[in-house]
């Protein structure tokens, strides 16, 4: 370290700390700013569709979140909610978490987790679809 | 990697406690923090429909819990995050073109985020409550 002079602040490339990356860059950046565009009529769709569902009985609910626009919307909004949430956690774990093992794990964690919800949510959504 | 920690002598920044709280800043961090909790509001959501895919069964114990009133609470702060977590979202988008960065916009555009997904969040409920019958 003694041979940074002390007026140079600049990091050298060689001895960057190693925090931050997870393998993936400009793509996440971008991948989060398509899914939050689209996840703003989405969003808004999801919440009126979850109003008017608000005391109906199991057969009615089923009914309608398995109807065709009605459930493509909501496989729209869980797809785009899954990816962006993803990246979102991803962004947390790599500001928060220096530790590289501890990392690892937790990055692995919400891969396995938002896989994990989202197809729960999707598979859903289809079995009412298709009446199963 | 391990050899590649040691601290290079760099001068160091205030951090939070020496800041007053300005607006924008907590603005900041609830963006954080409503995106945090509406990663685990999606097991929620799952849980939803996964119950009415399943059946009446399934679907009359979500019900038991969404009628509760941790349920209640738990939707409603649930509401709320995803509307704060939007408009800031809206924001940010807003930024991304390069635009609302002065100092009167900045401000104006962290007030609008709070006041407004305060107001809608209350009018959701409200429509929400009226629609099941007040009863809930």
């Amino acid at each position: 370290m003694s041979d940074i002079a002390p007026k140079h602040f600049r990091t050298p490339l060689a001895r960057v700390r190693g925090r931050g990356a997870a393998k993936s860059g400009t793509e996440d950046f971008w991948l989060q700013r398509v899914t939050s565009v689209a996840g703003i009529p989405l969003t808004i769709m999801a919440i009126v569709i979850g109003m008017l569902l608000l005391g109906r009985n199991q057969a009615a609910v089923a009914q309608i979140l398995g109807s065709p626009f009605v459930a493509v919307f909501m496989l729209l909004f869980i797809l785009c909610t899954v990816f962006h949430m993803k990246i979102g956690m991803q962004e947390i774990i790599v500001d928060y978490v220096p530790d590289e093992s501890m990392k690892l794990t937790l990055l692995l964690a919400n891969t396995f987790y938002c896989w994990a919800v989202g197809l729960i949510a999707a598979f859903a959504i289809l079995k009412m679809s298709f009446g199963v | 990697m391990a050899d590649t920690r040691a601290p290079a002598k760099r001068p160091l920044s205030p951090h939070l406690q020496i800041y007053r709280l300005p607006l924008t800043m907590l603005m900041s961090g609830l963006h954080r923090i409503s995106g945090f909790v509406l990663y685990f509001g999606t097991l929620l959501l799952a849980w939803w429909l996964l119950a009415a895919a399943s059946g009446p069964n399934a679907y009359s114990k979500f019900e038991w819990f969404s009628g509760s009133i941790i349920g209640q609470l738990v939707l409603l702060g649930y509401t709320w995050a995803l509307i704060h977590h939007m408009l800031g979202g809206l924001r940010h988008l807003i930024w991304d073109t390069g635009r609302g960065f002065g100092e009167q916009e900045r401000e104006w555009l962290a007030a609008a985020t709070i006041i407004g997904s305060l107001a809608l969040t209350i009018i959701v409920a409200a429509i929400s409550y009226l629609a099941m019958g007040g009863s809930r």
